[in-house]
C-alpha cells in the first residue's frame, strides 16, 4: 500500500476574522490499484463511504441506458441476498445505500452509524452490492420498466424535453449525446448478459476510486478500502472517452403543448483541468452563477419580469463539458427572452465583467468556500470529484488561492476566446409558433 | 430516475423560495443535473418533516418586543446559518389574496428605506454568503449562511426589512410577473403537481389548507401593492418573528448583537389569526383528472390526519402512531409497499407516503403511486387499500417496528450532519407553536409505540369518511 499524506498548510484568507484549515486529506492506492481518499470527522457517530467509477452513460456504447440500468441494479439483490432480503438486512442496520450513474461516472455511496455492530453489517452489503449484484431477472426486468416510465415523465416535462435535446444537438455522435436514462429504441435492447458484462468490465478496482468521510481512525478506513478493493474484480482504469470535435451552431424549436418556454443555449465548455478553469468559473459566477445577483439574474428576471430562474453554469467533464444558459418564460415573451439572453450573452463575452463585479464575485467564491466543505457529505463527494477527475491533491487547499489570482484581464481574455457565439445551440421547447 | 439516490425535494415542493435553482457542479462531484423521478412525487401535499434532530446545546432567549431567538452551537466548521421565521404562510390567507405571503417573501428582497432593490443580496454574496428564503402552508423564512463572524450583520440587515420594507409600485409589478411565471413553471405546465393542487382544494373544503401556497393565478393578478402593505404590517412584527441560528457561535455574544438589532424594534401584538378549521367529511370525495399532455398516470389517495399540533397532551402518541404507520408502508426499501406492491406484485414503478406531524392545521396523511407498465389505477387504489386493511386488522410484527426505530435512530445521527437540516427542524417546530425541545424527546416517544396502537391509529385515521382519491389520467382517458 503506497500511502501519501497531503499535509495541508493553514489557509490564511478572508474568511471571517480567522483562519480556516482545509481537512487533511489522506490519499493512498491498494494492492488491487483503487485510489483511496480519507477525511477524518470524529465529531458525529458516523461515516460516508462513495465509491465512484468511469461507468458512467459514456460508457453506453450499443445501448444507450446501460449504465443506468447495471448501477441501479446493483442495490436489488446481491450476495446471498435477493433484493427483498438485501433491504431487509440493510434496514436492520440503520444504513442508507444510494446509487446515480451519470454521463462520466457511477457511484454508489453507504451512510452508516460508525458503531461496529451497525457499520460491520452495511458495509459487508455495500461490498455484496459493489462487487456480487446477483442482476436477478425479476429485478432487472422491474429496473427496465421503471427506466421506461421516467423516459414517459419526460415526455410530459418541456425543461427535460430540451435539456435532452441540447445534449443530442451539441455532442452528435459523442457518447455524451445521449441520455443517460437511455431512450426508447435502447431499453428494448437492454439485456441481464448485457448488465453483468458492462459491471465485470467496468466496476473493477484499478477503474475506482474509494472516498471515505466520517469518525473512523486512519487504520478502520484503510481496512474499509482494503476489503472492499480486494472484493472487486481486478482490471484496468477505463480507457480515455474520445475526443469531442464540435459540429458548429444548431437551432432547434421542440413543439410541445405548455404555456412556458423553456429555453436552452450554450456550446461547448471545458474539460476538468482546463488552463482556464478558474477565469471562466469567476467570469460565469458574474454571468449566470451568482444566483441571485447575477448579471443574467437582473436582465432576466430584475429588470423585466421575464423569468423566474435565469442562470448559466460550465460543466467541466472528462471530455469537453458544456456550457449552459437557460431561463423559461411565457410563449408570448419568448422571443423578447431570447433577444435578451443573446445579447447580454453577446455583450458579456465581448466586454468582459467589470473591475467590481469580478471584485464582488471573487469575493463570494472565496468567502463561500467553507460552505462547500463543511459537511460530511459535501466533504464526500469534494474527495469523489478530486479522486474520479485526478485532481491535484492540493486543489482544495489552492482553491481559495487561485480565486485571488484571476484578474479581470484574465476572464476578458478567456471568455473572448472560450464563449462562441457563432457556435452556440439553442433549444426551445414550446408551442410550435411565436405569436 | 431509476436508481437514482432518492434525493428528497420535498422541501423544495412545498416551499417556493426566491432565488433561481443554484448549481454548484463547479466543485461538486455532480456531474449532470439528473432531478430523480421522485421529485413529481416525492412533495405531494406535505412535506414530511422529521421532528427528531439532535443539535447541539440549544438556548431560548425572548426578547422585550417578544421576539424569540434560539441558537444553537455546531463548532465544526467556522460557519453558521441564521434563519428568520414569520408565523404566516399561505394557511393564514383568505379568498381573493391567496399567495400573498409568498409574493411578500419575493418582496424582501427589493430594498428598504436605506438600502435599494437587490442590495441586500449584494451585500450577503459580497461576504461569501449563500441566502434565499421558502414559503410554506404555515411558515415563511429567510436565511443567509456564512461566516459564523457575519451573524451580526445577518441580523442588522434582517432587523432592517423587518421594519423598513419599501414596497415600490414598480418593482412591485415585475416581480408579481416574475411569481406567475414561477406557478406556471411549478404547477400549470405540471400535470402532477396540477392534480395535487386540485386534490387538496378538493380535500378540504373550509380549511385553508385547500389553497396552494403559490396561490391561485387570479389572486395574483389582482394583488395590490396595498394589500401587501397591510400583509407586511400585520404579520411582520417581533413577536410573530423567531430567529434560529445553528453554528460556530458563542451564544452571549449573538444575544446581545439581537438586543442591539431586532431588539430596538417596538413590540406591536399581532392579532390571532381567524380559525379557518376543517368541515366534518362525510363519504370519499373521488377526482377524475384529466390531462392532455401527460403521460404517467398517477394515483393520490389523502385521509385527513390530525396533528401534534392541535393533540390533546393525552393524545400526542396517536401523532407518533401515525407516524410509524408511515414508516412501516414507505421508510425504506424493506417497507411494505415497496416490498410487496413494487417488488412482489410488481404493481407500481413507485408509492410514497407523506405526512407533517406538524402542520399548523389538520392535515393528510397521503399515499401516492404510479402504476407499473398497463396495471391500471383501480387495481392500485385496491392493492393500497387493501395494505392499509391488514395494518387495521392486524399489529405489525415487534421486528418490523423494531427495524422502522433502528431507522430513526440512525435518521437522528444523520440529520446533525446539516446545520440548515438543525436550524430548519427547530422552526418547523417552533413556528407552529410547538416547543423545540419536543425533538429531543421524539426518539422516546417513537420507542413507547406498541404495535397495538399502530393498528388502532391506522383503524381509526385511514379511513373512508376521511378520503380523497385522485386519479391522473394521460391524455384524457384511462
Amino acid at each position: 500500500m503506497k500511502s501519501a499524506t497531503c499535509a495541508l498548510a493553514l489557509l490564511g484568507c478572508s474568511w471571517g476574522s480567522g483562519v480556516y484549515a482545509v481537512p487533511q486529506i489522506q490519499n493512498w492506492q491498494t494492492a488491487e490499484g483503487a485510489r483511496v481518499y480519507f477525511v477524518e470527522a470524529p465529531e458525529i457517530p458516523m461515516f460516508d463511504v462513495r465509491i465512484v467509477f468511469a461507468a458512467g452513460s459514456a460508457r453506453d456504447e450499443a445501448i444507450p441506458g446501460l449504465a443506468r440500468a447495471t448501477n441501479s441494479l446493483l442495490a436489488e439483490g446481491a450476495g446471498d441476498h435477493e433484493a427483498d432480503s438485501f433491504s431487509e438486512a440493510l434496514g436492520d442496520t440503520g444504513a442508507k445505500l444510494g446509487v446515480g450513474a451519470l454521463r462520466d461516472m457511477a457511484y454508489i455511496g453507504l451512510r452508516s452509524l460508525s458503531d461496529p455492530v451497525r457499520a460491520a453489517p452495511a458495509l459487508k452489503l455495500l461490498a455484496d452490492a459493489v462487487a456480487r449484484p446477483r442482476f436477478d431477472e425479476e429485478a432487472f426486468t422491474r429496473i427496465r420498466d421503471r427506466m421506461s416510465t421516467a423516459l414517459d415523465y419526460e415526455k410530459q416535462s418541456p425543461g427535460d424535453l430540451a435539456a435532452t435535446a441540447f445534449y443530442a444537438k451539441l455532442y452528435g455522435s459523442h457518447p455524451y449525446a445521449t441520455p443517460s436514462g437511455g431512450t426508447e429504441e435502447s431499453l428494448p435492447l437492454l439485456s441481464v448478459d448485457a448488465v453483468r458484462s458492462f459491471h465485470r468490465r467496468f466496476y473493477t478496482a484499478g477503474n475506482a476510486v474509494i472516498a471515505v468521510v466520517g469518525a473512523l481512525s486512519m487504520a478502520e478506513a484503510q481496512q474499509i478500502a482494503t476489503d472492499l478493493s480486494a472484493q472487486l474484480v481486478a482490471g484496468p482504469p477505463a480507457p480515455a472517452l474520445p475526443s469531442f470535435t464540435p459540429s458548429g451552431p444548431q437551432e432547434l424549436r421542440v413543439p410541445f403543448d405548455s404555456i412556458q418556454s423553456h429555453i436552452f443555449m450554450g456550446q461547448p465548455g471545458m474539460r476538468r483541468g482546463d488552463p482556464d478553469y478558474f477565469p471562466l468559473l469567476v467570469g460565469n459566477h458574474v454571468l449566470g452563477g451568482g444566483s441571485l445577483v447575477s448579471v443574467l439574474f437582473k436582465e432576466i428576471r430584475e429588470k423585466r419580469g421575464l423569468s423566474y430562474s435565469a442562470y448559466s453554469y460550465f460543466l467541466p467533464m472528462a471530455e469537453t463539458g458544456p456550457f449552459i444558459a437557460s431561463l423559461q418564460t411565457d410563449h408570448a415573451q419568448e422571443a423578447e427572452a431570447l433577444q435578451v439572453l443573446r445579447e447580454t450573452l453577446q455583450n458579456f463575452a465581448n466586454a468582459g465583467p467589470t473591475r467590481a463585479q469580478v471584485e464582488s464575485a471573487k469575493q463570494n467564491l472565496i468567502g463561500g468556500f467553507p460552505l462547500r466543505i463543511d459537511s460530511n457529505r459535501e466533504m464526500v463527494e469534494q474527495l469523489a470529484m478530486l479522486g474520479f477527475y485526478r485532481m491535484p491533491m492540493d486543489y482544495l487547499e489552492r482553491f481559495t488561492a487561485e480565486i485571488s489570482a484571476v484578474t479581470p484581464e484574465a476572464i476578458a481574455d478567456a471568455l473572448r476566446r472560450r464563449l462562441r457565439p457563432d457556435a452556440w445551440v439553442t433549444i426551445v421547447v414550446g408551442a410550435s409558433a411565436p405569436e | 430516475m431509476a436508481g437514482q439516490a432518492d434525493v428528497s425535494l420535498r422541501w423544495h415542493f412545498q416551499s417556493t423560495g426566491a432565488g433561481p435553482t443554484v448549481f454548484s457542479e463547479e466543485l461538486s462531484g455532480a456531474i449532470a443535473l439528473n432531478l430523480p423521478l421522485n421529485r413529481t412525487l416525492a412533495g405531494w401535499l406535505f412535506a414530511t418533516v422529521s421532528i427528531a434532530c439532535h443539535a447541539g446545546t440549544t438556548q431560548e432567549f425572548t426578547l422585550a418586543n417578544g421576539l424569540r431567538l434560539i441558537i444553537s452551537e455546531d463548532h465544526r466548521a467556522p460557519v453558521a446559518v441564521s434563519q428568520v421565521w414569520y408565523a404566516v404562510g399561505s394557511s393564514h390567507e383568505t379568498d381573493g389574496i391567496t399567495g400573498i405571503s409568498h409574493v411578500l417573501e419575493h418582496m424582501m428582497f427589493k430594498g428598504t428605506a436605506e438600502r435599494g432593490p437587490g442590495e441586500f443580496s449584494e451585500i450577503v454574496a459580497a461576504r461569501g454568503g449563500q441566502e434565499n428564503a421558502f414559503t410554506s402552508y404555515d411558515y415563511t423564512a429567510y436565511y443567509q449562511q456564512w461566516s459564523a463572524a457575519e451573524v451580526p450583520l445577518s441580523f442588522e440587515l434582517e432587523a432592517d426589512r423587518m421594519q423598513n420594507l419599501k414596497l415600490d409600485p414598480a418593482e412591485f409589478v415585475k416581480e408579481r410577473n416574475v411569481v406567475i411565471e414561477e406557478r406556471r413553471l411549478r404547477t400549470d405546465d405540471n400535470p402532477q403537481a396540477l392534480a395535487m393542487e386540485t386534490t387538496m382544494a378538493t380535500a378540504f373544503q373550509t380549511s385553508s389548507y385547500r389553497h396552494p401556497v403559490i396561490g391561485w393565478e387570479a389572486d395574483l393578478k389582482q394583488l395590490t401593492v396595498g394589500d401587501l402593505e397591510r400583509w407586511y404590517r400585520r404579520w411582520y412584527q417581533p413577536s410573530n418573528a423567531i430567529v434560529i441560528v445553528v453554528g460556530d457561535v458563542d451564544p452571549p455574544v449573538v444575544r446581545a448583537a439581537a438586543e442591539k438589532t431586532f431588539g430596538a424594534i417596538e413590540g406591536r401584538p399581532v392579532a390571532a389569526p381567524k380559525h379557518l378549521p376543517e368541515v366534518l367529511q362525510r363519504g370519499l370525495k373521488r377526482v377524475e383528472f384529466t390531462s392532455e399532455s401527460a403521460r404517467v398516470p398517477m394515483l393520490m389517495m389523502g385521509f385527513k390526519a390530525p396533528t401534534l399540533t392541535q393533540s390533546a397532551p393525552e393524545d400526542a402518541w396517536e401523532i407518533y402512531a401515525l407516524e410509524l404507520v408511515a414508516a412501516i408502508l414507505d421508510g425504506s426499501s424493506s417497507s411494505r409497499l415497496a416490498r410487496k406492491l413494487v417488488r412482489g406484485e410488481g404493481l407500481a414503478s413507485q408509492v410514497h407516503i407523506g405526512y407533517s406531524s406538524t402542520a399548523r392545521q389538520a392535515s393528510l396523511f397521503s399515499l401516492s403511486g404510479v402504476p407499473r407498465g398497463s396495471v391500471t389505477l383501480d387495481r392500485l387504489e385496491d392493492a393500497l387499500l387493501e395494505e392499509i386493511a391488514l395494518l387495521q386488522t392486524e399489529a405489525p410484527s415487534e421486528e418490523e417496528l423494531a427495524r422502522c426505530r433502528t431507522q430513526a435512530v440512525a435518521e437522528e445521527v444523520f440529520e446533525r450532519d446539516s446545520v440548515q437540516h438543525q436550524a430548519y427542524a427547530i422552526g418547523a417546530l417552533a413556528a407552529v407553536g410547538l416547543d423545540w425541545r419536543l425533538k429531543d424527546g421524539y426518539l422516546d416517544e417513537l420507542m413507547a409505540i406498541t404495535p397495538e396502537q399502530v393498528r388502532e391509529v391506522a383503524a381509526k385515521y385511514l379511513v373512508r369518511d376521511r378520503l380523497t382519491v385522485t386519479h391522473l389520467l394521460p391524455g384524457g382517458a384511462e
